[in-house]
């Protein structure tokens, strides 16, 4: 359920920050480092991230730490999904309802 | 203000006139009051007349009385009443009350220098029979445009673009390293410009054109000199000269033979030169602005306060994303460059309002933001410097918070986000565009967007590289504040400021624009200023906001710097208008070449889910639209298509 996730965030990075479908990027890649995202960007992807999995993402936790890459976003959502008392990958199958 | 061109002949062959016709005719925009064409032999010169000053006497191409030079001349000499009395006084015999018989007789008695005793904005061309010499000249800061290129032996220049393309020699192709420069500076690097083997003759420099050789020289440059004043030099004493300076700036700038008025944004700088001119001109004070329904870019509240303030009747044009959306092709035929900004559209449907209020001169506030330490771009790297300086503190990245405070998405960041944004690493330390690195690498991600032909095209070629041999030697030894000035007032200054939303756009409508900011003595005066004049802290234009105090209501004066801005890729996708879907489609994508078309095909994916608001897909959205519209206008016109141009095409095919 993971990798899931994983390929769900790596893909609306790529659509919506890479642009082109043959971009390589890294799941470890750091998208600052990359220059993908800009402050406009950060609030993009955090509306994503909340609408997507369901989330409440808090001002401490808008930090690259927690964000600026693929992996690293996998590891805060299976934190937080932990905090909330629910398996990793819990929002794997919101994904997969949300997506038309 | 005007419309000039010319042809100058080799091989024995003949100027023709027809074809100098079909030039000045796709510059009528520029200058509808008259037309005049001057062929010899070798060349011919041809004009389109806005007439503003000694409108009966005032017609061009101008002779002197012995028939050896004539001009050809856009723009206006401000000085040209204290000049004409000099030439007087040295035996020269006037015909008429023109600044163009003006400069024709100062080039006769000083020659090439004579571009040192000028205080204007111009670009002229003079050609002395006898000497078989075409000498051309462009204004110091680049206010008025001058184009030129070689095709089939002959010299050809003109004020715009379009005019060299009426002639069906010479080559129309987008000039790749050009397309390269814009979508990292916004700007091309002077020569060169958008179209391949187009080129444009510096702003500062003349030329000269003699027996198939020509010599390109500077006569100005912008040299920092921060230590000028002494200590006992008070700052008050400093803030009574820059009014003294911008009240004479703007006085010679109200100088013509019709009604000026005056752009009105609701800015600091607008705003005093709208207060001084009611204090030259009194009630006759006519003020223009631009409003807009979208908050984010409205600054109508504080247009409003100024004329209460000016007691000046005033007139504005309220701008929809609609309105700029069905203005933006005409736009893009009258800036000749692909553009990353919409900016521009308002201000052609601003110069629109002004003409049909009967005015064609208007006075403005651009130049203000470069050479008095206006624009954010300073502050953001003098913070940056500060907190360079000590990585380790907690307290100086704090300040970050203070910068770009209009931007709401950048004012939500957290500290940790706020300082990768804008972190420095050693190397951007000992960059000479320290100040602009950021700016230049976000626009070159647009980059992204470019297809793998023109990326090979491109190749090796560095925009930046390229840069750094067009600085003058003593650039660094400049402080860095100074280096980020000059970086502004050379580039993005002359070459979107001044033209694409300026001159461009003014004269789209018939409208001359003029800038006592960039009065060559109130440009020099501020290169001379310490830095902490210009920003003494964090304070913006410091010096300026005392020389305004008392002439402009306080809340002006006052308020955080708000750049001038519109909505932009919102406004071109968010209206399903059929040419914006025709330039993002693949059909048309791949046709040109230029672009990605995956790449685009996510990209406005992006816009039709809303998501799509960061500035690099917004630059990116409106480069790509006006780079299609740029092709189509210029590169492939053809008839039947809502953007062919007439005038362009019926003049190829007469010349051919």
């Amino acid at each position: 359920m993971a990798s899931t996730i994983t390929g769900e965030v790596h893909n609306f990075i790529v659509a919506n920050f890479l642009f082109a479908p043959d971009a390589v990027l890294n799941d470890d890649d750091s998208f600052l480092d990359q220059g993908l995202i800009d402050s406009t960007g950060i609030l993009e992807l955090v509306t994503f991230l909340e609408d997507t999995y369901g989330i409440q993402i808090t001002e401490a936790e808008l930090v690259p730490d927690n964000l600026d890459s693929v992996n690293r976003i996998a590891a805060y959502l299976a934190r937080k999904g932990r905090q909330a008392g629910k398996v990793a990958g819990f929002a794997a199958t919101q994904v997969l309802q949300a997506a038309p | 203000m005007c419309g000039i061109s010319g042809i100058l002949q080799a091989h024995g062959k003949l100027a023709d006139p027809g074809r100098l016709i079909g030039m000045v005719t796709a510059l009528s925009h520029r200058g509808p009051d008259a037309r005049g064409v001057y062929c010899d032999r070798e060349a011919g010169l041809a004009h389109a007349r806005l007439s503003v000053i000694d409108l009966e006497g005032g017609g061009q191409p101008m002779s002197t009385v012995d028939g050896k030079l004539t001009i050809t001349f856009n723009g206006e000499i401000f000085n040209y009443v204290e000049l004409r009395e000099e030439l007087i006084q040295k035996g020269h015999k006037f015909r008429t009350r023109s600044d163009t018989e003006v400069l024709l007789h100062l080039y006769q008695q000083e020659g090439e220098e004579c571009v040192q005793k000028l205080n204007g904005q111009w670009a002229f061309a003079i050609w002395d029979a006898d000497q078989h010499k075409l000498f051309l000249s462009r204004d110091r800061m680049g206010v008025r445009p001058l184009f030129y290129t070689w095709a089939d032996g002959a010299f050809l220049f003109a004020s715009e673009i379009k005019a060299l393309f009426t002639c069906p020699e010479v080559e129309r192709a987008l000039d790749l390293l050009g397309l390269d420069q814009i979508f990292t500076f916004w700007v091309t690097l002077p020569p060169r410009t958008a179209f391949r083997n187009i080129s444009q003759l510096p702003p500062g420099h003349s030329m000269v054109v003699q027996e198939g050789r020509v010599r390109v020289q500077s006569y100005w440059n912008l040299e920092y000199a921060p230590d000028s004043y002494r200590a006992e030099d008070a700052e008050n004493r400093l803030t009574a000269d820059l009014l003294d300076l911008l009240l004479d700036a703007t006085r010679i700038r109200l100088r013509s033979d019709v009604p000026v008025g005056t752009y009105l944004s609701g800015g600091l700088d607008s705003t005093l030169i709208a207060a001084l001119t009611r204090s030259l001109a009194g009630d006759r004070l006519r003020t223009f602005s631009v409003s807009f329904a979208d908050g984010e870019f409205d600054e109508s509240a504080y247009q409003r306060e100024a004329c209460a303030f000016l007691r000046n009747q005033h007139s504005e044009r309220h701008c929809t994303q609609q309105d700029i959306a069905a203005a933006f092709p005409e736009v893009i035929w009258h800036c000749e460059q692909p553009i990353l900004r919409t900016a521009p559209a308002p201000l052609f449907l601003l110069s629109q309002l002004v003409r049909e209020n009967g005015f064609k001169v208007v006075l403005s506030g651009e130049g203000a933001d470069e050479t008095l330490g206006g624009y954010d771009v300073f502050k953001e790297a003098k913070v940056r410097r500060f907190w360079a300086r000590d990585l380790e503190s907690r307290r100086r990245p704090l300040l970050l918070k203070r910068l770009y405070p209009y931007l709401e998405d950048l004012q939500k960041q957290s500290p940790q986000y706020l300082q990768r944004f804008f972190r420095v690493t050693p190397s951007d330390l000992v960059s000479p565009w320290f100040s602009h690195l950021p700016r230049w690498e976000l626009t070159a991600k647009l980059k992204m967007f470019f297809s793998e032909e023109v990326r090979q095209g491109i190749g090796t070629s560095d925009a930046m590289e390229r840069l750094d041999r067009a600085l003058p030697p003593s650039f660094a030894s400049w402080l860095p504040f100074n280096q980020a000035e000059y970086l502004e007032a050379t580039m993005l200054l002359p070459g979107y400021i001044l033209s694409s939303q300026g001159d461009r756009m003014a004269m789209a409508h018939s409208v001359e624009s003029r800038h006592p900011f960039l009065d060559h003595r109130v440009v020099d005066f501020a290169a001379k200023l310490p830095p902490n004049l210009k920003m003494k802290v964090l304070d913006q234009k410091h010096l300026l906001k005392q020389a305004a105090s008392g002439l402009i209501p306080a809340s002006v004066q006052k308020r955080v710097k708000q750049p001038y801005r519109a909505p932009d890729g919102q406004a071109l996708l968010g209206q399903g208008w059929d040419y914006v879907k025709e330039y993002l489609s693949p059909e048309r994508l791949r046709r040109d070449g230029i672009f990605h078309p995956a790449a685009v095909a996510a990209l406005v994916a992006k816009f039709a889910t809303g998501r799509a608001h960061s500035t690099k897909d917004n630059m990116a959205a409106v480069a790509i639209v006006s780079t299609g519209l740029l092709i189509d206008q210029f590169i492939h016109p053809h008839p039947g298509s809502s953007l062919w141009h007439p005038q362009l095409l019926e003049k190829c095919t007469t010349s051919s």
